[in-house]
């Protein structure tokens, strides 16, 4: 896909992710530009979440490389699709909001009165004003995220991945967290983010990946997701194949 | 019980007396106080890792070591908490190894491990020693530190507040939300393996006075109780020392004045705590679960 304003945030260059040898992403290439509002859509298995992993670099590429223009991998935020958070962990909103700030506090630096504010206008920010001192454990699927959202958005960075964020989550709550996205785009961080809803993704997403362990289009959201696309894409997943060849191209 | 003429008031004869004649009982309640205040916040991060019956485990694991310890150099204080240490961090490490390259989970191979050391360090004991001596070692004696013991007991305890105080923040965040804390930094590994030496040192310092067997008692007991008055970390901590220097303080009053054995009872008042936060708990308890009730209107 080419860059509308100059600058890459990240390349991927001829990315290969897999598991045990089977490929989850298969020589993917492509540029993100800066700003970007990029939409990673596919079937189950297509290795959109491998993709998202190996970006935060959780994951090694087993071929191929991501370079990581914009910022070090540690300084991603990301909100990975079932976020493992332990909701029985005595702790109130505000705390774990302020969580996102640990990237300047570390293990010991204390929370400055300004970095309080910034706290507070986060969860201000995600509608949530009022529930700093409730325990994460009586809020809702819905309040939770928008908790999420604000711990991202006190990480303050260059880029957003996020992993299907607007599951089970109500209309209200996805217009108010997509308002949030569109912020973040506009104020140049790039932002990707995984999504099953084709239609939020037409609405809001200008570019799009579709991806199914291989890439079927990348590019403007509409051409991308067209039905012969959409189609292309779910032949590709085929069945695990357990005696699968060795990769030629890989040669 | 004290016919010393100074004692008149019946409060001082049972609370402040027994400590203020005999030299044996304030070294105990030194001793046991080091441990509740280190122990507790220990068994608050236990708990809320869901590791309450890790330490259990690890206690029994330090057996062998502190058998070996006791072989090659006796009732020796360096030689035994040495033993202990290795053999309890050895034991915390292969476990979690094992986890990772097997299928067997964490629970399984520290089950597997524990039982093994428990049973090497029994046997290792009654190679070598008297029944006497295996008895010690189940069950301390916390009527009988020495000065260096008593060193070493407020050593550990002031390194474990220390440590705890620098790795609290990675700790409480690997506890809460571990794939974050990995997505933002490495303190992760870290701050556990750090936490899980710390739950040896304690444990080791614990046996010294209590034995294996209860010194995870003055841990896990104090932490399971304040998480039912409390729903923040911070106030459980604190609630949960001040139970663990109650229990101590009573446990010791109690073994005196009955002429029972004090560790036993040092832990029985933890679990009378126990048990009424667990009917009168503020946060969690059973009858605020029976209570109906107002609501608010939002």
């Amino acid at each position: 896909m080419s860059a509308p304003t100059g600058k890459i945030a990240l390349r991927l260059k001829d990315l290969t992710l897999s598991y045990d040898g089977h490929p989850a992403v298969h020589h993917l290439s492509g540029d993100v530009a800066q700003g970007a509002l990029l939409a990673v859509c596919g079937p189950n298995g297509g290795g959109k979440s491998t993709l998202l992993k190996a970006l935060t670099g959780a994951l090694r590429p087993a071929g191929g490389a991501i370079e990581l223009l914009a910022c070090a991998p540690r300084d991603i935020a990301f909100l990975p699709q079932a976020a493992d958070v332990d909701r029985s962990f005595p702790i109130d909103v505000f705390d774990l909001v302020a969580m996102g700030l640990w990237r300047r506090i570390g293990w010991l630096g204390g929370v400055s009165k300004a970095e309080r504010a910034r706290v507070r206008e986060a969860v201000a920010a995600v509608g949530l004003t009022g529930f700093e001192d409730r325990p994460i454990g009586t809020l809702s699927g819905g309040q939770m995220q928008r908790a999420l959202f604000a711990r991202l958005l006190l990480q303050d960075s260059p880029v957003v991945l996020l992993d299907e964020p607007f599951n089970a989550v109500d209309q209200r709550t996805v217009a108010e967290l997509l308002a949030l996205v569109g912020r973040w785009s506009a104020e140049g961080r790039t932002v990707i983010v995984v999504s099953h809803d084709f239609d939020l993704v037409r609405r809001v997403f200008p570019q799009t990946l579709l991806l199914a362990r291989e890439k079927i289009a990348w590019g403007d959201t509409a051409q991308a997701l067209a039905p012969e696309n959409l189609l292309a894409a779910q032949r590709m997943v085929e069945a695990f194949d357990r005696r699968a060849h060795e990769c030629e191209r890989a040669a | 019980m004290c016919d010393a003429p100074m004692c008149d008031a019946p409060m001082y004869d049972t609370l402040i007396s027994p400590f203020v004649e005999f030299e044996f009982m304030r070294r105990a309640l030194v001793g046991a106080c080091a441990l509740a205040l280190a122990g507790s916040p220990i068994g608050v991060f236990l708990l809320l890792r869901r590791m309450s019956l890790t330490g259990d485990a690890i206690g029994h694991a330090i057996l062998p070591g502190a058998a070996i310890g006791y072989l090659v150099a006796g009732l020796s204080l360096p030689a035994m908490t040495i033993g202990g240490v290795v053999a309890g961090l050895s034991v915390a490490l292969l476990a979690g190894l094992v986890a990772r390259v097997t299928v067997l989970r964490e629970d399984a191979s520290l089950a597997a491990f524990y039982l093994v050391s428990l049973a090497l360090g029994v046997t290792i004991l009654s190679v070598g020693g008297s029944t006497i001596d295996l008895f010690h070692v189940l069950f301390g004696n916390v009527l009988a530190l020495d000065e260096a013991t008593l060193i070493f007991l407020a050593s550990a305890s002031t390194i474990t507040l220390l440590a705890l105080a620098v790795i609290y923040r990675a700790l409480a965040l690997e506890t809460l939300d571990p794939g974050f804390l990995a997505s933002v930094s490495r303190a992760g590994g870290p701050a556990t393996l750090l936490f899980l030496s710390l739950v040896v040192l304690n444990l080791v310092a614990g046996f010294h006075a209590l034995g294996t067997l209860l010194c995870v008692g003055v841990m896990i007991l104090p932490a399971a109780s304040a998480r039912l008055w409390s729903a923040d970390v911070t106030r459980m901590t604190l609630i949960a020392m001040a139970c663990g220097l109650f229990a101590s303080a009573a446990g010791l009053l109690l073994s005196f004045h009955f002429n029972l054995p004090p560790g036993p009872l040092v832990v029985l008042c933890a679990g009378a705590w126990h048990a009424l936060s667990l009917v009168f708990g503020r946060s969690g308890g059973w009858l605020r679960g029976l209570a109906p009730r107002r609501h608010l209107e939002a």
